[in-house]
């Protein structure tokens, strides 16, 4: 079986900063890290293998600099790691990376034959969770998002059957193989990695794909010309014209801060009160 | 609100298309994706018609719905529902194999719709079926799509669809939008948009529509849907009053205070997503960006320090009151009410004067009838 994970690098947003003054995103010092959506698809990938036998390719587009996220991944486990990089990528919304994405998978299929793409279930920096159905639709893969457990996988009948969340329930899905999943979070725990693990992942080749390299064919539909979508505007949320009505508990005691706080909430929303007092009667 | 000069509109840059091309010109009205599984139609649904309707209305535009489902299904009815909350017509599409929500039917099915009907924007819900749907017609139609908007609005200059949302991590908001593809695509998550008001009076067009589907070609079967339990369902999107807790109560234990107020005011207990990453409480308890978005009738934030992620979750309620050691926490700008303190302290007086304000008022009113 022939797995390529996809995972993207992400500053690690609990540590990004907005400078208060400019209310620019202060980038300096936040380390960048595996999204972490996508450990729960590269865990569930591994765990494949472990029962099936095969290669986990860990694939990913981003700077440079990412390479050190794919070592990573390698070191948990993945056989094999592409790193697709070039200016030319720069930009990219979602339509223009899953058409980068997508067109890197079918290269590494020139190499061996893909059974699955795994993905994560969105972003922490982007959280648009659109790349997942974006390649799977450009390679014509069967498309299973929010993936909460695989139930069983036929290699021989090229079948799989897996369960996703939906609203208010869980699906159960057949399926064909090739196939895509986006891998819904907390669904597995990633295992650790051992030290000689770190130090095969330290020394393995992360194999660095330009555009052609990974199979563009048409160089419109990459980076900020292939994005349909625009970002006009960055802005600080603006803020409530009024103010807060503050209470301080240094000046008075806490049964009086409390007081005055319900009854200026009930003269105000007298409908809160009359809601509360009917729960009361309930 | 400030604008960040660095990140001001690349689109004049590098050759990228951003005039609307002729044949895409006319491509008109405002569609909404009518999401419906086992008998009702998805209340995000109605909220996505509110808003629908307001950029028809500045656009001068129809507002349709989208209504794709098997043979059975009152797709009729629910078209008559969407009329009274702001549909003009209604596109119904029924075939066996829209039984149950599949991607690959549902692709087509609504692909062929756009490229019948060609209107200029879409909305859809941020659900698990509306994200599916939503990032795989995108593709397949090659146009722009932004998830999770907070806001809709139609930009004066372009009139595109100007759609906001928060960027980094929640930490700030970006206006996208989608100039020279059509139609111009975003999602938008449950409790959002307000809910339009319902007249049962007004009326529309349904517009049936054949694809012409074969089951032997779908891939994917629907085996089996597991609804989940109802005993252990949190409906936080819903609740009319939510207390919640962050960082600031300090450690698991001290959650504790969250619960008892809630208990004294039959309330919702929700959390931050440093509380749901602690494991504290469960992640469907979590309210922002990431989690789910609210908009009770009063929200209570203990210990909560009011990061955008957080706030674009829940500053539509209707009252919102702040319980926060530091008086310069940004949770106090977009509160109503804000007690500057110790949530630990706080909340057991506020808790105790919650139990004996509603009991003399509830004896008052028993009393009096």
């Amino acid at each position: 079986m022939h797995i390529v994970v996809c995972i993207k690098q992400v500053p690690d947003s609990a540590q990004i900063r907005v400078h208060p003054v400019t209310n620019t995103i202060m980038r300096q010092g936040v380390p960048a890290i595996v999204n972490p959506y996508d450990l729960f698809a590269l865990e569930e990938a591994l765990r494949l293998k472990d029962k099936f036998g095969g290669r986990v390719t860990v694939l990913c587009m981003g700077p440079p600099q990412a390479e050190d996220s794919l070592r990573k991944c390698v070191s948990f486990g993945a056989d094999d790691a592409i790193l697709v990089t070039d200016r030319a990528f720069a930009g990219a919304d979602t339509l223009a990376t899953s058409y980068a994405l997508a067109s890197a998978v079918k290269q590494i299929g020139k190499e061996q034959a893909v059974d699955m793409v795994f993905t994560g279930k969105q972003t922490v920096d982007g959280d648009t969770a659109q790349v997942g159905p974006g390649i799977a639709k450009r390679l014509g893969l069967q498309l299973l998002t929010y993936v909460s457990r695989i139930v069983e996988v036929d290699l021989e009948g090229r079948s799989i059957t897996i369960e996703r969340r939906a609203e208010g329930g869980v699906q159960v899905l057949k399926t064909a193989l090739p196939c895509l999943i986006t891998m819904l979070e907390n669904t597995n725990t990633m295992r650790f990695a051992s030290m000689p693990a770190m130090i095969h992942a330290a020394r393995t080749q992360v194999r660095k794909w330009n555009k052609d390299q990974a199979g563009i064919e048409d160089v419109e539909k990459i980076g900020l010309k292939g994005s349909p979508t625009v970002v006009s505007k960055v802005f600080g949320p603006t803020p409530r014209n009024e103010k807060a009505e503050m209470l301080l508990v240094e000046e008075s005691s806490l049964r009086d801060v409390s007081l005055n706080l319900i009854q200026r909430l009930f003269t105000r929303h007298p409908i809160i009160e009359q809601e509360l007092l009917e729960r009361q009667s309930a | 609100m400030s604008e960040t000069p660095a990140q001001k509109a690349p689109a004049a840059r590098s050759g990228r298309k951003t005039e609307l091309p002729e044949h895409l010109k006319a491509y008109k009205g405002v569609w909404v994706f009518l999401e419906h599984d086992r008998g009702h139609v998805h209340q995000v649904s109605w909220e996505l018609l509110g808003s629908a309707r307001k950029l028809a209305d500045t656009l001068g535009a129809e507002v349709a719905g989208v209504l794709m489902g098997g043979p059975d299904e009152p797709l009729a009815q629910y078209a008559q529902e969407a009329f009274g909350y702001g549909a003009d017509l209604c596109y119904v599409v029924h075939d066996p194999v829209l039984k149950g929500y599949r991607n690959e039917p549902f692709t087509k099915g609504l692909t062929d719709l756009v490229n019948r009907f060609q209107p200029e924007i879409m909305l859809l819900g941020a659900t698990t079926m509306g994200r599916d749907l939503a990032g795989s017609v995108a593709t397949t139609l090659q146009t722009g799509l932004t998830a999770d908007c907070t806001e809709l609005n139609i930009d004066p200059v372009s009139r595109a669809l100007a759609a906001t949302r928060p960027t980094f991590g929640g930490s700030l908001l970006c206006t996208i939008m989608t100039l020279a593809y059509r139609p111009q695509m975003a999602t938008v998550r449950p409790r959002v948009m307000s809910m339009p008001k319902k007249e049962a009076t007004r009326s529309g067009r349904i517009v049936e529509v054949e694809i012409g589907f074969e089951e032997s070609s779908i891939v994917t079967k629907l085996l089996d849907f597991i609804p989940d339990a109802s005993s252990n369902k949190i409906n936080l999107a819903y609740a009319d009053i939510i207390v919640s807790g962050g960082k600031g109560m300090k450690n698991a234990d001290n959650f504790q205070l969250i619960w008892n107020l809630a208990r004294v005011l039959g309330a919702e207990v929700g959390a931050s997503r440093p509380v749901v990453q602690a494991g504290w409480v469960e992640a469907e308890r979590q309210v922002g960006q990431t989690g789910k978005t609210v908009r009770p009738k009063l929200y209570i934030a203990c210990g909560i320090s009011g990061a955008i992620q957080h706030r674009v979750g829940m500053e539509s309620a209707d009252a919102i009151v702040a319980i926060n050691n530091d008086p310069n926490a940004p949770i106090f700008d977009f509160a109503h009410y804000g007690i500057v303190g110790n949530a630990m302290t706080v909340l057991p007086a506020l808790t105790e004067a919650f139990r004996s304000h509603l009991a003399v008022r509830s004896r008052a009113g028993a009393a009096a009838a």
